[in-house]
């Protein structure tokens, strides 16, 4: 077993660089076409529903699905899979009732369809809020990846080694979104997903191949291992445990078609069609890839053991890499090290570019110049945009410096953000394309209310206090048994959402909604592909 | 640029096509199909989880060599959104896409009301 930093740091750092250069190159070819805010936002929606599809899977399969997952399946054990089924299902949410309806009646973000029937300032005001609040928490999930696998990979150790490496990430991301838009970042998500899914494949034949591809005996060796194959393991200690698995569930399945980076993706094409064959192309590619993981992670079980993995630095999340250099040695360490650390990179650079879109054009351009469309107001929106890119990705640095303190498991915090998405966004996004009697206050009390019941019962849960895993370990606040708060959040939201729509004196605009259905099933007025 | 060519869509269109017979069929097909699936999927993912949570003897039932019917029932849900996933392919594909195309086709080719009704008639 390797002691402390298995594999040759030099040499994996030449594989990164590899990747840094050649995204880089493509990002810069890709940029000579960004004129227009719908080039820098969404591409010119020139992208074809298999390229989104592929992008989708790369921005959906990040370091908690690669790390995360593999790294769950080897210590827990059959509750790890459980993540990964949730997270896959919930794409039927996106397909059979977002992606369609909202590429058809929205431009560039997750706002422009919550506003398009209700008043524009507090819907486009809180929309945009969650946007950023649900971004910024999944910026930390990956920056918490990037740290763990700092310390592994580089043989690097020491709070400003590791500070040196996060900022490095970050100034790369930002020079992505600068540079390319959301033409580059997309074209770095489809060339890291290819990656991605070659190196799982590869590392899973490798591993079916020390088990004469029976996948019994393999089951068998993870067990013996300590990798469970009886559900329970993480979730099954007491009442509520298992109620946080039932609360963590209903998070993962509802939690993805509320993710605004995700949403931002379906504009990127020209027609809703290409909308649905993208969701379609990213449920192949991210089902086949956790089927992928389920073999990778009772293999790290059976090869590594759960015991080594917990001791390795980076914990739980550095279960792949070990796998990786027990199958390879330290040549398919450094390649499959490369492809998580541009896994993390091309998922934040979305990320970046999914809030500084929702700050520019919702916040700044809606909200505090009033909407007046010009071209030169869209160029000044997408100055901003730019501006308020450098400002996500110098948060991001700093919370994932500080993220990697906390030492949590990746596709845990992931969890998290898919909460606050499911409370927050859901519920508007679902009332806005179906129910006809929803106002604009009934959005604005199922957004902000669904985000606050959300982040506070997380701020009083034993995440964050209380507990021996807490963040804040010696104090104790937390009331609220439950890690992840989506059983009382979710539907808490769905009930304001309700509740504010019967109960406001505004009425329903007819006029708009006729408008706003039309377009949504039919496609008509929809925003067109840039044709350069 | 066709963004360009197109004409500006009027309100009164709008809620001419949303009031429409063939607009109405549009409309209950879709949901025909993604409400009941949603409940389908969602109930079938719940069974699943709850399973998994209170059912663990059950579930750690081996079945064939280490393979027990939880990891079946996991992958079993791995099928069913490969299946629901090709199903709303083939349903839009038929019965939804058509109607729709041919709604904005008109909308957008500034379709005189006539044209409209006389496709309500027919659908």
């Amino acid at each position: 077993m390797p002691d402390t930093s298995p594999g040759e740091p030099l040499l994996n750092i030449s594989i990164f660089g590899a990747f840094v250069v050649l995204t880089l190159f493509i990002t810069f070819r890709a940029s000579r076409n960004n004129k227009s805010a719908a080039d820098y936002y969404a591409a010119g929606r020139s992208f074809t529903g298999t390229q989104n599809g592929t992008a989708i899977a790369g921005d959906y399969l990040s370091a908690a699905s690669f790390l995360g997952i593999a790294g769950a399946i080897a210590v827990y054990g059959y509750d790890g899979f459980l993540y990964s089924i949730g997270f896959l299902v919930a794409w039927l949410v996106a397909l059979l009732l977002v992606a369609e309806l909202l590429r058809n009646t929205g431009r560039f973000t997750m706002a422009d369809v919550l506003s398009f029937r209700m008043r524009q300032g507090p819907v486009r005001m809180a929309a945009a809020t969650s946007t950023l609040v649900v971004s910024i928490f999944y910026l930390l999930a990956q920056m918490a990846g990037a740290g763990g696998l700092v310390s592994l990979l580089l043989g690097v150790e020491g709070a400003l080694a590791e500070a040196a490496v996060v900022f490095v990430v970050g100034a790369l991301m930002i020079a992505y979104v600068l540079i390319g838009g959301m033409r580059g970042t997309t074209w770095v998500q489809i060339v890291k997903a290819t990656l991605l899914i070659a190196g799982a494949i590869v590392m899973t034949v490798l591993v079916l191949a020390k088990f004469n591809f029976n996948l019994s005996s393999l089951l068998g060796a993870g067990a013996q291992a300590g990798s469970e194959l009886e559900p329970g393991a993480q979730y099954g200690l007491s009442g509520t445990t298992k109620l946080d698995f039932i609360s963590l569930s209903f998070a993962l399945v509802l939690g993805t078609a509320g993710l605004p980076h995700v949403l931002m993706r379906f504009y990127t094409v020209p027609t809703s069609k290409d909308a649905r064959k993208s969701v379609v192309w990213a449920i192949w590619l991210i089902g086949g890839f956790y089927l992928l993981s389920l073999v990778l992670g009772y293999g790290a079980g059976a090869l590594v053991g759960p015991e080594a993995i917990l001791a390795a630095p980076g914990g739980i999340n550095s279960a792949a890499p070990l796998l990786a250099f027990e199958l390879g040695g330290t040549i398919l360490l450094g390649v499959i090290s490369a492809v998580a650390f541009a896994t993390i990179l091309a998922v934040v650079a979305g990320l970046t570019i999914t809030a500084s879109a929702s700050f520019a054009h919702d916040i700044y351009a809606t909200v505090l110049k009033k909407g007046a469309r010009t071209e030169t107001s869209e160029r000044d929106e997408v100055r901003v945009a730019r501006i308020t890119a450098v400002v996500i990705g110098a948060i991001g640095i700093v919370l994932g410096i500080l993220a990697l303190r906390a030492g949590l498991n990746i596709a845990f915090l992931v969890a998290l953000a898919f909460a606050i998405a499911a409370s927050a966004n859901l519920p508007t996004i679902l009332y806005t394309l179906f129910w006809k009697n929803f106002t604009t206050q009934g959005a604005v009390l199922s957004i902000y209310g669904g985000l606050v019941i959300c982040v506070g019962l997380i701020i009083f849960s034993p995440v964050v206090s209380g507990a021996d895993t807490s963040i804040f370990p010696n104090v104790d606040f937390a009331w609220f048994p439950l890690r992840n708060p989506g059983i009382v959040s979710i539907p808490a939201a769905f009930l304001l959402g309700y509740l504010g729509s019967v109960m406001s004196k505004e009425k329903p605009n007819e006029a708009k909604y006729a408008e706003f259905e039309v377009r949504s099933l039919t496609g008509a007025g929809a925003e067109a592909a840039i044709k350069h | 640029m066709t963004q360009l060519t197109r004409r500006e869509i009027s309100q009164q269109d709008y809620e001419r096509v949303q009031s429409s017979a063939e607009f109405g069929e549009l409309r209950k097909r879709f949901r025909a199909f993604a409400f009941p699936m949603t409940v389908v999927f969602i109930v079938w993912y719940l069974l699943y989880v709850l399973m998994s949570a209170y059912a663990v003897d059950f579930m750690s039932t081996k079945v064939l060599g280490n393979i027990n019917i939880g990891l079946i029932f996991g992958l079993l849900q791995f099928v069913s959104t490969f299946l629901i996933t090709a199903l709303y392919v083939r349903h839009s594909n038929r019965n939804t896409d058509p109607i729709a195309d041919k709604l904005r086709e008109e909308l957008e080719d500034g379709a005189s009301s006539d044209r409209l009704e006389k496709g309500a008639h027919n659908a």
